[in-house]
């Protein structure tokens, strides 16, 4: 099965590496047919794909532990499903994944398209099999999850050597979150690769820039949601596994996909710019070069360990290869870009600086210094050692303070853009749009004032998020009104209605307003508490408005580990809140690793987050660290608005032959002029 | 230049150069040498009063809870630096004997490393992984 599995592989790399090859020399001869068989090369190698990562599958559930990944990453112990999902629990069974991911992600593309775009195809599909040809070979050659254990007999032969059991899954995996947490980052990491394709082509065949825009807008879209939803689910699992309090510590791992996030957000916003306006042309294809090379450097960033180890520069030879891909693709994108540029070139300047535009552009900007900031902070421990020998590092404080103002301006930069017009907004209608908004920023900004909030961040960021809500919430009550005074029918039919039918604008909206209440969640932070006490049996510990008192300690043996168990009566102010049981667990397989299971107690308002860090002293005493988050449900909650809003964005607008009879349209014209 | 490009060149210029100062900062607030304990030895004297990072593996039997704070050893024996935790934070679950710590912190007068911030992960001998090729 592992040979198959192996064979598989190698065939969908033969496979690859001709539709590579013959894709692009098809268009060059104007050969139809070889085009078209490139194509099918390309399904043909995804089939084979599939069929090995079915195999590994089995492999994994037949606990066949002579396999090197079944070894490393499952235990005979785990429940199926976490058996399956074993296939990216270790490096090279991941591998398998992404390569499996892009494969499908390429064939959803040549199908999608096979009787479109049929300039462009050979070029999209020449760049899908170059990404997929380099990962598919990385995965053979270097990260083969398929290999068979040998070990040297006492005659010097190679045996065959099947341990007893596997390393099993490392149990901070063994949560919800984490189970799905790759696959959806790959999602948003692979996708990239498809707006990239596209643009390629585009540029080479010398098609409109408005082409690739149009038929990549929803894989852009998606691809960003998933990786966003990664980011989120990831920092879920830090918060409800790791316990340590927080969520996000810039971290490495957490950085590289943070990246292509930021761009990605950047490049959402300025194809717009492209659509509405015909700007921003070159800039978009350098967006699209960049986010797909990040997508690359994030999973090149998140296997090498290059950065976490003391010195891991030139340990992995895995990281030479990505460093020659990415200088490759580089330079062939930017070649590409520089041959084509006097076509990309749009002569509309910028008409005003109080414009949405011009919104876009410093959208733009802050995306890309925050991206860059990240980048600089990440690597500068790699460039120093490259430089000095030894590795210096940065810490939290340095990401901080960059990226909490750029988050502010970015806040800022949401309120104000809907409210400019394109091109160029009057002094008075200027002053009409921001009347409310300002008015709502005011009355926060003295709410904050009143409540003696001391922190500069804190007290900007309130009044911004009234000042965006507020924009938002007018113009979706400004549109159901008039919706509602035309139709006759009443302001919630026509509030859904509205959204429903204009789903870009009132999605994007409804993202906007996600991010508002995420910004909400992230300002609580500034006010989180913490205190930590070693407490006996009855014994009791303050913090903030609670009490906490140590009733019970109990050990139990489950499935795969023993857990320890406290329970803690939570009292606030007096009242009785209800019992916490925060857990330690000694998981049996592995190296006896050791988890904690944050008790937490989550309201709009404050979350309560106890840890249990250990048994101390004479055994009677244990250590609890207690935590005060406030506001932290409003990030989950506000994340899982702004992925609401983005699907609702992605939905198909509806095409009906007439939306609104004619008389009826003007009315409503009307209307809505003398509202503005 | 039109008058509206030279004002977002100017804004532009201005939020950038706001934010490069702030990373300035930063990076001088936060900045640590990343060593290992053996050039700790050969660095001591450059060290001296600052805030670093030196990783290490825990010294069997070293780890000492007796007290208020946490102390353990990392490196060899022979060639180890004694450590005090005194952070905030929970100790990882991953820390024990043999576990490759790292420790962020200052060294002080007394010879025992001041440590505000550990990480550990599991003992290199655990980690390496069953992947035993033939050539």
């Amino acid at each position: 099965m592992s040979d198959f599995g192996e064979f598989c592989l190698l065939l969908a790399l033969c496979l690859s590496v001709y539709a590579l090859i013959a894709a692009p020399a098809g268009a060059l001869r104007r050969e139809h047919r070889i085009v078209r068989s490139a194509e099918r090369a390309a399904l043909a190698a995804s089939a084979c794909i599939a069929l090995a990562t079915v195999a590994m599958l089995y492999l994994l559930a037949a606990d066949d532990f002579s396999v090197s990944h079944v070894a490393n990453a499952s235990s005979r112990d785990l429940p199926l499903h976490y058996k399956l999902a074993a296939l990216w629990g270790a490096h090279d069974g991941s591998m398998l994944l992404w390569v499996f991911v892009t494969s499908v992600f390429s064939s959803i593309v040549i199908l999608q398209n096979r009787f479109r775009h049929r300039d462009m195809m050979p070029h999209v599909v020449a760049v899908l099999m170059l990404n997929l040809s380099f990962f598919l070979a990385l995965n053979l050659f270097l990260s083969n999850p398929f290999q068979q254990l040998v070990e040297v007999a006492a005659d010097g032969s190679l045996q065959k050597f099947v341990p007893a059991d596997g390393r099993g899954l490392n149990p901070l995996l063994q949560y919800w979150a984490m189970v799905i947490h790759p696959p959806v980052l790959y999602f948003g990491f692979i996708g990239f690769v498809v707006p990239f394709a596209f643009a390629m082509a585009a540029l080479i065949t010398r098609q409109p820039g408005e082409a690739w825009i149009r038929t990549t807008r929803r894989w852009s879209l998606v691809t960003w949601l998933f990786l966003g939803a990664g980011l989120i689910l990831g920092a879920k699992w830090a918060y409800v596994v790791l316990g340590w309090g927080g969520y996000w510590a810039w971290d490495p791992v957490e950085n590289s996909s943070l990246m292509p996030w930021l761009i990605g957000t950047a490049f959402l916003h300025s194809v717009i710019v492209q659509e509405r306006r015909g700007m921003m042309k070159v800039w978009n294809v350098f967006l699209v070069l960049l986010m797909y090379l990040l997508g690359v450097f994030g999973t090149f960033l998140t296997r090498s360990g290059i950065v976490n180890s003391v010195h891991a520069f030139a340990d992995s030879p895995l990281g030479g290869f990505f460093v020659a891909y990415m200088a490759a693709v580089a330079c062939a994108g930017l070649f590409v870009i520089l041959r084509r540029l006097p076509e990309l070139r749009s002569d509309r300047p910028l008409d005003s600086f109080l414009s949405r535009e011009s919104a876009f552009l410093f959208n733009n900007l802050i995306m890309v210094a925050a991206c860059f900031s990240v980048l600089w902070g990440t690597m500068f421990p790699v460039l120093s050692e490259f430089v000095r020998g030894t590795k210096i590092t940065v810490g939290p404080p340095y990401f901080n303070r960059v990226n909490i103002p750029i988050g502010l301006l970015m806040l800022l930069l949401m309120g104000v853009g809907p409210l400019f017009a394109w091109r160029r907004t009057s002094p008075s209608s200027l002053k009409k749009a921001f009347l409310w908004p300002a008015s709502a920023a005011a009355a926060a900004a003295a709410v904050v004032l009143a409540a003696g909030v001391r922190n500069a961040y804190v007290a900007v960021c309130f009044p911004l998020c009234a000042f965006v809500a507020a924009g938002i919430l007018e113009e979706f009550y400004k549109g159901a009104r008039v919706w509602s005074r035309i139709q006759g029918e009443n302001f919630a039919v026509a509030l859904a209605r509205l959204t429903v039918r204009n789903r870009r604008r009132y999605g994007g909206y409804i993202v906007h307003f996600g991010v508002v209440l995420m910004f909400v969640g992230l300002a609580g932070s500034a006010f989180n508490l913490e205190e930590k006490a070693q407490l006996r049996r009855g014994e009791e510990m303050k913090i903030g408005r609670y009490t906490l008192r140590l009733t019970d300690y109990r050990e139990a043996d489950r499935a795969n580990y023993r857990a320890g168990t406290v329970t803690l009566v939570a009292f606030k102010e007096g009242g009785r809140l209800g019992e916490l049981r925060p857990e330690r667990r000694a998981y049996r397989t592995g190296e006896g690793q050791v988890t904690t299971e944050v008790a937490l107690r989550s309201s709009p308002r404050e979350d309560l987050y106890v840890v249990f860090a250990g048994v101390s002293g004479d055994g009677g005493a244990f250590e609890i660290h207690a935590f005060v988050n406030p506001l932290v449900w409003w990030l989950w909650f506000g994340a899982g608005v702004l992925v609401v809003g983005t699907i609702l964005t992605l939905l198909p607008e509806r095409r009906t032959a007439a939306l609104l009879p004619l008389p009826a349209e003007a009315a409503l014209v009307r209307e809505a002029a003398r509202l503005r | 230049m039109r008058r509206a490009n030279v004002k977002f060149v100017l804004g532009g210029a201005i939020v950038v150069a706001a934010l490069a100062w702030l990373g300035f900062v930063g990076f001088q607030e936060s900045k640590s040498y990343y060593i290992t304990v053996d050039e700790y030895f050969a660095m001591q004297e450059d060290l001296r009063g600052r805030t670093f990072k030196v990783a290490g593996d825990v010294i069997e039997g070293s780890i000492d809870r007796s007290g208020s704070a946490l102390e353990f050893s990392i490196g060899q024996p022979g060639r180890s630096l004694r450590v005090r935790y005194v952070g905030r934070h929970t100790i990882p679950d991953t820390f024990r004997d043999g576990s490759k710590a790292v420790v962020e912190g200052k060294m002080t007068a007394d010879g025992v490393f001041q440590a505000s911030h550990i990480e550990a992960k599991c003992a290199s001998k655990y980690e390496a992984e069953y992947a035993r090729r033939s050539t």
